[in-house]
């Protein structure tokens, strides 16, 4: 008797054992994917942040750029700098035949005539004297400084050629080649280049996303919240709709892609790709996980509080607005932002209304075309140039970075706002 | 005199019923006691006479209950007008969330019983003088209201029933949640609020009930057993089952 109730408990000592074991292991897994998985990001995509310049010497000739000496703004503006930053990029090697002298304009973004002006008309006094500029290298050569480059692969299979291999490591080591922090992949819109591709359309296009998302979603849900909780008759039918809500969090996101097409594009004619139409299909995939979590923190407002407000002869109105309702604002509001962080994340429904085309333009309302960050990281890793590789850890990493912020922010608002009661 | 005068109250949830046919005058600015086992309706029958059972969806009150030569229970009845008259204290103490002053000005407010902040700072005053709890905390009215004691916090929900001037206070169980001291405070305030407002208050303890009111009403099972004033009840019930709960034999 005794020795059965001994084996039994160690029995069940040894069982807890187990499920002790095999819980840690769980959460060693879970951590451990976390770890490779934002090691594999971060070493990817930290290079993204750095961008290589050429540092060429430019002859800015006014016979050249067809200017006299003394040229107005407007000259400056309307100068011909083409001639003057080909030669500067074919004096890189005077010995170049034209086929050559060809690869050497290669090795530098198209913009670098851009850049070149730029130069010029912030310091109009350069005319007629020669100056180091900051020249965008090329994404191929761009990688190649950073190391990402297979050099050893056969000429032929390679976009860099060996006579650019051959300049560019001796501009390396005149010390012509430096890398910089690359604040275009901030304030640039999405480019076919590698080297000029930024963020700065989809994160545009997140944000107004987001807002007009939060625009339509938060009152209607906190309304329907508010009157399903408070208000309606525990019936039948305000069961089903209960039901209903909660099937709708469960519907994938691309169903309501296919809604935003087939009412807001076709029926109503809204313009396609635009944060307007985006923000709209995502307000009503973030409806019903706001409504739930509303109706949750009013749930959780204890019972006590209406009855001692009903008792002092308060309306049912003035009960909801005065108490309840402020007190359940912090579960509602971490509810909403986690809401908008799951909408922010989302890319099929977005795709669907359009907000995949290629969009070079940085979106200055809602009603302007736009990306998405997400449906950004999905254009980039679709396409094929290396430097485009970097540039998707990237976006990666500021998308997460944005939804850190979010998601601190509601842990924020729940803890400070959130009162306590006896 | 008579203050509520309660005529055959029937009380159901969904099927079941919960008072059987409850006939009962209350005594204006006398104490009330409703004593009875647990479940056994007393409760139920308070919530009848400031119409808070209305918040239950499946309670339905039916018969008369006579307030002011009023009957509440009829349609025409505005409930937010019916509980300015009638205010409530319950049996865990629930102030709100907010300041002291807060709580207290909260039925001012909302029954437009201050045109001024003066105003308004009196009322608070003396709401709160009259529930014995100024002098603890005039120093911290804005703090809130939730980090007083139990027993201050169940002063404060008095303080703050007795700001709109009800004509009659409803306590349930109002001493369940406090320990002695906290308990003998309230039973001296409960003396002392009789003078000017009638009390009908819900007890589990039958010492309570003798301490503090003048007329009992002995609740079983839904059915109001026997009434009449405390010192007959005690000692001298009319029904075998009073006398056997008084003597706790049962509840």
């Amino acid at each position: 008797m005794n020795k059965n109730k001994e084996k039994l408990l160690a029995k069940r000592y040894s069982s807890e054992k187990r499920f002790q074991f095999l819980g840690k292991s769980a959460i060693f897994m879970a951590l451990l994917f976390l770890a490779i998985f934002i090691f594999k990001i971060f070493s990817t995509g930290y290079t993204a942040f750095q961008k290589t310049w050429l540092i060429v010497p430019v002859n800015f000739d006014a016979e050249t750029m067809y200017l006299d000496a003394n040229p107005s703004k407007e000259d400056l503006e309307d100068a011909d700098y083409f001639e003057i930053s080909l030669q500067s990029m074919f004096n890189l090697d005077k010995n170049a035949n034209e086929k050559q002298q060809n690869e050497l304009k290669k090795m530098v973004s198209y913009f670098f005539e851009r850049e070149i002006k730029q130069e010029l008309i912030n310091d109009p006094s350069l005319l007629g004297k020669t100056k180091d500029v900051y020249i965008t290298a090329s994404d191929d050569l761009d990688q190649v400084f950073k190391g990402n480059y297979p050099r050893d692969l056969p000429e032929n299979q390679r976009r860099v050629t060996d006579y650019q291999l051959k300049i560019f490591d001796q501009l390396v080591e005149q010390g012509k080649v430096e890398s910089k922090f690359n604040l275009s992949f901030f304030t640039y819109p999405d480019s076919r280049e590698a080297e000029l591709a930024g963020i700065a359309s989809s994160f545009m296009g997140s944000i107004f996303s987001i807002l007009v998302c939060l625009a339509i979603a938060f009152p209607v849900a906190v309304l329907a919240a508010i009157y399903l909780e408070e208000f309606a008759p525990k019936n039948r039918f305000t069961d089903f709709i209960e039901v209903n809500i909660n099937n709708l969090a469960a519907v994938p996101s691309i169903v309501f892609g296919l809604l935003g097409l087939g009412i807001l594009l076709a029926v109503f004619q809204l313009p396609r790709s635009t944060p307007l139409v985006g923000g709209i299909t995502l307000s009503l995939m973030t409806l019903p996980t706001i409504i739930i979590a509303c109706r949750a923190s009013l749930k959780a407002v204890p019972p006590s509080i209406r009855e001692a407000a009903l008792a002092m002869g308060a309306s049912r109105m003035q009960t909801t607005m005065h108490h309840t309702v402020p007190l359940s604002m912090p579960g509602t509001l971490s509810g909403t932002i986690i809401g908008l962080a799951q909408a922010l994340g989302e890319t099929a429904p977005l795709i669907l209304i359009g907000m995949v085309a290629f969009v070079n333009t940085i979106p200055g309302s809602p009603m302007d075309p736009a990306a998405s960050l997400p449906v950004q990281i999905y254009i980039w890793a679709e396409s094929a140039e290396r430097g485009f590789v970097e540039k998707v850890s990237a976006c990666i990493m500021v998308l997460l970075g944005f939804l850190i912020v979010m998601n601190l922010f509601a842990q924020i608002i729940r803890h400070k706002f959130e009162k306590k009661w006896s | 005199m008579i203050k509520i005068s309660a005529k055959n109250v029937d009380v159901f949830y969904g099927k079941k019923q919960a008072l059987f046919n409850i006939n009962l005058d209350i005594e204006e600015n006398q104490v009330t006691a409703l004593i009875g086992p647990s479940g056994c309706g007393k409760s139920t029958f308070l919530r009848c006479l400031n119409r808070m059972n209305d918040v239950i969806d499946i309670c339905k009150v039916q018969g008369e209950i006579v307030i002011n030569d009023f009957n509440i229970n009829d349609k025409g009845c505005d409930v937010v007008r019916l509980r300015e008259k009638i205010g409530m204290v319950f049996q865990k103490p629930n102030p709100f969330p907010k300041t002291l002053y807060e709580n207290i000005s909260y039925g001012p407010t909302i029954h437009g019983m201050a045109q001024s902040k003066q105003e308004m700072d009196e009322i608070v005053e003396t709401s709160l003088k009259k529930a014995a709890l100024w002098e603890e905390v005039k120093d911290r009215l804005h703090e809130p209201g939730t980090g007083l004691s139990g027993g201050q916090q169940q002063r404060l929900c008095i303080a703050r029933a007795i700001s709109v001037q009800p004509e009659v206070i409803l306590m349930d169980e109002p001493c369940s949640a406090l320990d002695p001291i906290a308990t003998a405070q309230i039973e001296e305030l409960i003396d002392e609020l009789k003078k000017e407002h009638t009390i009908i208050i819900v007890t589990h303890s039958m010492a309570q009930a003798a301490r503090v009111s003048q007329n009992t009403g002995f609740f079983h099972l839904g059915e109001l057993i026997e009434h009449g004033s405390t010192d007959k009840i005690f000692k001298n019930p009319e029904n075998n089952k009073t006398q056997d709960y008084i003597t706790g034999r049962f509840g």
